[in-house]
């Protein structure tokens, strides 16, 4: 009883906020009257947060970095309007738009990181300027206006879903497909991994734990796809998600610049004397930030369909939030990119499911800064109480 | 005879692994001037921050007296309340604070929580005066020098009517000249009526000035000597501070020394603020391959500069000089080119400049050679666990398993990682700063045998230590460094403490 009783502290610690996100959800889920959960709602809750994600998996590299980047909104707008310069005003091809955007995002991202790296001011400051410079430049760019519309395979982009090759009625197949698909992949790497555990001798979970946490995986992903089979399939920007998603997560966890990125911001003197070219890491984080801010205004701007002089306001605070709530460290060198995700799920279900039962937006706020608060300050008791 | 105004009794103080103080015992006369002396690590230190009450009480054994009173202070502002103002090694001065601001700093005068600037003013201005320094209270600190810094840390302890005032190496960082002035106010004060205890490694200054030393060597008290009864020449101190059994505490070793394969020439550095401070000075050092070498010096001889500033120039500005390694100029511009050419640099300050404490032992492990279980920029994780628990086994690592954090382990264990990370680096010259510190006499055997295996690969090692004896024990050859300068070589055949010390002491009375 007593193992059973440590697994359980061990996980509750270790998964407290995907705990906290069903939570809210099933609450929410009552709350609302079933709608949270409704096929059409789970579509929306993708679309309205994916921008907020992008950033957060940007972000999350810059706070386990031991930075911030409070420019991100403003970078996010002003690409924004770039984008809808270059597309709707110039007629620049909807491809070649998008990667001189992103590589616009990739200067802002070296300018910012070479004052901070190299000159060697602090971030904060920095970015506090970036968030100044580059609103500014948005209203310049904007004249005050807004720029729309944007050519419908732009719009895709956002509000697009994947095509059904199976042409199901009423049912998209191929979602339930890739759902399929997903399970085998994830049964298999479960698979594998123990067994390469097994190989060196690891502790590995207790065979019955092993597939009940499977089945319970399995099963919210299937149903997961199902409930979006039902509405109109996959949404383009959920795929780009999971690709961000992965490829971020394999770069944190498999990687030299991923581990090199952890050790300076855990200590960055003993990471410069273990060789580590830290001025280089950090100007490369901010780098990646700056094309992830791109590809957030851009995929913002394909949703509203049009580049607005306010677009991106207060997204470098959501995104911040969800890297804290996700469980990073402010103190550096601690942080998963699952977390940040997590962390921005449970504001984008808060936030969802506040204005499904009618909680108005100047409460949501208000809600919103306390669960922030509980969020961390839970996360800094458990630590306290492992170590 | 003088009544006395401090006695220490039996006094014992345990860190976790480390009896720092035995049963010391401390007797001060009213209005002496007492010195304290002993290797670094023998406890001066730690003793006064027990008196001082930095170590609360209960937290060590034995009793303070002060005036006949007995003493439990739970912090430092009840023992300064009594009169016992310590002044430490680095100054607790705040730099952009001007001097009047940091001499009643947390004593402000004031009323009602309103500062008095007038009475601030006029009482700094008597101040002043009383310690000699020619300065206007407005001054910021860090407009003015350490000597005069150090005038200013005393005139905050005559501002809190100190009865007995603690310097800890108050001369360590100045030039002859402040100095000297220093050591004159030092004995005006006595004519004040205030007691001194004064901690000093500068043996000449203490043999002119003190009334009575006491000698602590591994945390005992050894003897203290009355300078007025008896002529007491700095060979007598130097002996009963060095003067120990030396018992086989380090494990054999069969030396088998080969060619030269690093030398470093002329290596001048300069302090990386005070920009016109040597804190190498031409120095000349080289190691032969499966040669174990020693740096032995004081705190702030230039020992760890030396070795950061070698080691990709990670200390130090306008460094100048050359490193050879096997017969090779390397141009070592960062870290990582210091590492890609085989060098390795144990820092002594294993949490600071160490460890990643939030990471596991693993990640620490393989920081500084990523590059060995990589592939194309991915880390082949199995490759990393099983090389890294090799070095885990091989060095005996106490743990839980390779995910403890660092954070977590124990001082030995901990300088065990740092080691292991730079066997994992696959170096060909280690340079070891302090490895031993802070850690128990079971580990230190553990390192010993380690340093021990890596000479035997012919590698070749340079070790810094503060302890005289674990360079005699380790060493096949010894460089003595004082103030940024090599002051010779002595080949451990003929080394001993007495010859160092006398060494490094000497040049402090020349110059």
């Amino acid at each position: 009883m007593g193992s059973m009783a440590k697994i359980f502290k061990e996980n509750t610690t270790k998964y407290s906020m995907v705990i906290a996100l069903v939570g809210i959800m099933i609450f929410f889920q009552i709350a609302s009257g079933g709608i949270l959960l409704k096929p059409l709602n789970i579509t929306n809750l993708i679309l309205q947060n994916s921008y907020i994600l992008i950033l957060a998996i940007g972000m999350l590299l810059v706070i386990v970095a031991f930075q911030i980047d409070l420019s991100v909104g403003s970078v996010a707008a002003v690409i924004g309007a770039l984008a809808a310069i270059l597309i709707v005003n110039n007629h620049v091809p909807v491809a070649l738009g998008i990667i001189i955007s992103l590589a616009a995002g990739a200067v802002i991202g070296a300018f910012q990181g070479y004052w901070i790296a190299y000159v060697r001011i602090p971030a904060f400051i920095t970015t506090l300027a970036g968030m100044l410079i580059f609103r500014g430049l948005t209203y310049v760019a904007l004249k005050g206006t807004s720029i729309a519309p944007f050519p419908s395979s732009f719009q895709k982009m956002s509000t697009g879903f994947i095509p059904d090759f199976f042409k199901g009625q009423g049912l998209h197949i191929t979602t339930l497909v890739i759902g399929l698909i997903l399970t085998g992949l994830y049964i298999f790497y479960e698979i594998s991994n123990r067994k390469t555990q097994r190989k060196y001798d690891f502790e590995v979970l207790a065979k019955g734990l092993l597939i009940v946490k499977m089945a319970a995986i399995i099963a919210v992903l299937n149903i997961f796809f199902y409930a979006l089979a039902v509405y109109k399939g996959i949404p383009n920007v959920l795929v780009l998600l999971l690709v961000l998603i992965g490829f971020y997560t394999f770069l944190t966890t498999k990687t030299t610049i991923g581990r090199h990125i952890y050790a300076l911001g855990g200590n960055e003197k003993a990471a410069r004397l273990s060789g580590i070219k830290t001025k280089k890491v950090i100007f490369l984080v901010f780098v990646n930030m700056g094309v992830l801010a791109a590809l957030s205004g851009l995929v913002f701007a394909a949703r509203l369909n049009s580049a607005t002089p306010n677009a991106g306001s207060n997204f470098e605070l959501d995104a911040i939030a969800a890297c804290f709530i996700g469980g990073a460290s402010t103190a550096g060198g601690i942080g998963t990119i699952m977390g940040a995700i997590i962390g921005g799920l449970v504001m984008g279900v808060m936030n969802n499911g506040m204005s499904l039962i009618g909680v108005g937006i100047d409460w949501q706020q208000t809600i919103k800064g306390l669960v922030l608060l509980i969020a961390v300050a839970f996360d800094v008791y458990s630590k306290s109480k492992t170590i | 005879m003088a009544e006395i105004i401090l006695e220490m009794k039996n006094i014992t103080k345990i860190f976790p692994g480390v009896k720092a103080l035995n049963n010391v015992n401390l007797k001060v006369k009213q209005g002496e001037i007492h010195a304290l002396v002993g290797e670094n690590g023998a406890g001066k230190s730690t003793l006064m921050k027990v008196l001082s009450g930095v170590y609360e009480h209960g937290t060590y054994t034995g009793d303070i007296l002060f005036k006949n009173k007995l003493c439990e202070f739970k912090n430092i502002k009840q023992s300064e309340h009594l009169g016992i103002v310590i002044i430490h090694q680095e100054l607790a001065l705040i730099p952009f604070l001007s001097i009047a601001e940091n001499i009643f700093l947390g004593n402000e005068r004031s009323k009602n929580g309103i500062v008095d600037w007038n009475e601030t003013t006029k009482k700094t201005i008597e101040l002043l005066k009383k310690v000699g320094l020619d300065e206007s209270p407005k001054t910021l600190i860090a407009n003015i020098g350490v000597g005069k810094q150090q005038l200013v840390e005393i005139a905050k302890a005559l501002s809190k009517e100190v009865k007995l005032l603690i310097l800890d190496e108050p001369t360590a960082a100045l030039n002859e000249n402040d100095s000297q002035n220093l050591i004159d106010l030092i004995a005006g004060l006595k004519t004040h009526g205030i007691t001194s205890i004064l901690i000093s490694h500068k043996l000449n200054e203490i043999s002119k000035i003190a009334d009575s030393i006491t000698i602590l060597r591994d945390g005992a008290t050894i003897e203290t000597l009355d300078t007025k009864q008896d002529h007491i020449t700095i060979d007598r101190i130097i002996k009963g501070m060095v003067g120990r059994d030396l018992v086989n505490r380090f494990p054999p070793r069969e030396t088998k020394i080969g060619e030269i394969s690093f030398e470093v020439k002329n290596w001048t550095v300069y302090h990386p603020i005070i920009g016109e401070r040597k804190v190498c000075d031409n120095v000349n050092i080289n190691i032969r391959s499966g040669e174990v070498v020693g740096i032995a010096g004081l705190m702030g001889a230039g020992r760890t500069e030396l070795a950061m500033s070698v080691f990709g120039k990670s200390y130090g500005k306008r460094i100048s000089g050359q490193i050879f390694k096997d017969g090779k100029e390397l141009h070592l511009n960062d870290v990582n080119k210091a590492i890609k050419n085989g060098l390795a640099y144990v820092t002594e300050d294993r949490k600071e400049y160490g460890l990643i404490l939030i990471d596991h032992i693993k990640g620490n492990i393989s920081l500084a050679n990523l590059k060995r279980i990589s592939k194309g920029g991915v880390v082949n994780q199995n490759e990393e666990i099983v090389l890294t628990e090799d070095l885990r086994k091989k060095l005996n690592i106490k743990c839980s398993g390779l995910l403890q954090q660092t954070g977590n382990l124990s001082g030995g264990n901990q300088q065990k990682v740092v080691l292991s990370k730079w066997i994992f680096a696959e170096p060909d010259i280690l340079i070891m700063d302090e490895p031993t510190r802070g850690i128990d006499v079971g580990a230190k055997y553990e390192i010993y045998t380690i340093i021990n295996q890596l000479a035997k690969q012919e590698k070749g090692i340079l070790l810094i230590s503060s302890e005289l004896p674990e360079l005699l024990g380790m060493c096949d050859r010894i460089y003595v460094m004082n103030s940024g300068k090599i002051l010779g070589e002595i080949s451990a055949k003929e080394a001993s403490q007495e010859k160092i010390m006398a060494m490094i002491l000497k040049q402090g009375q020349e110059v």
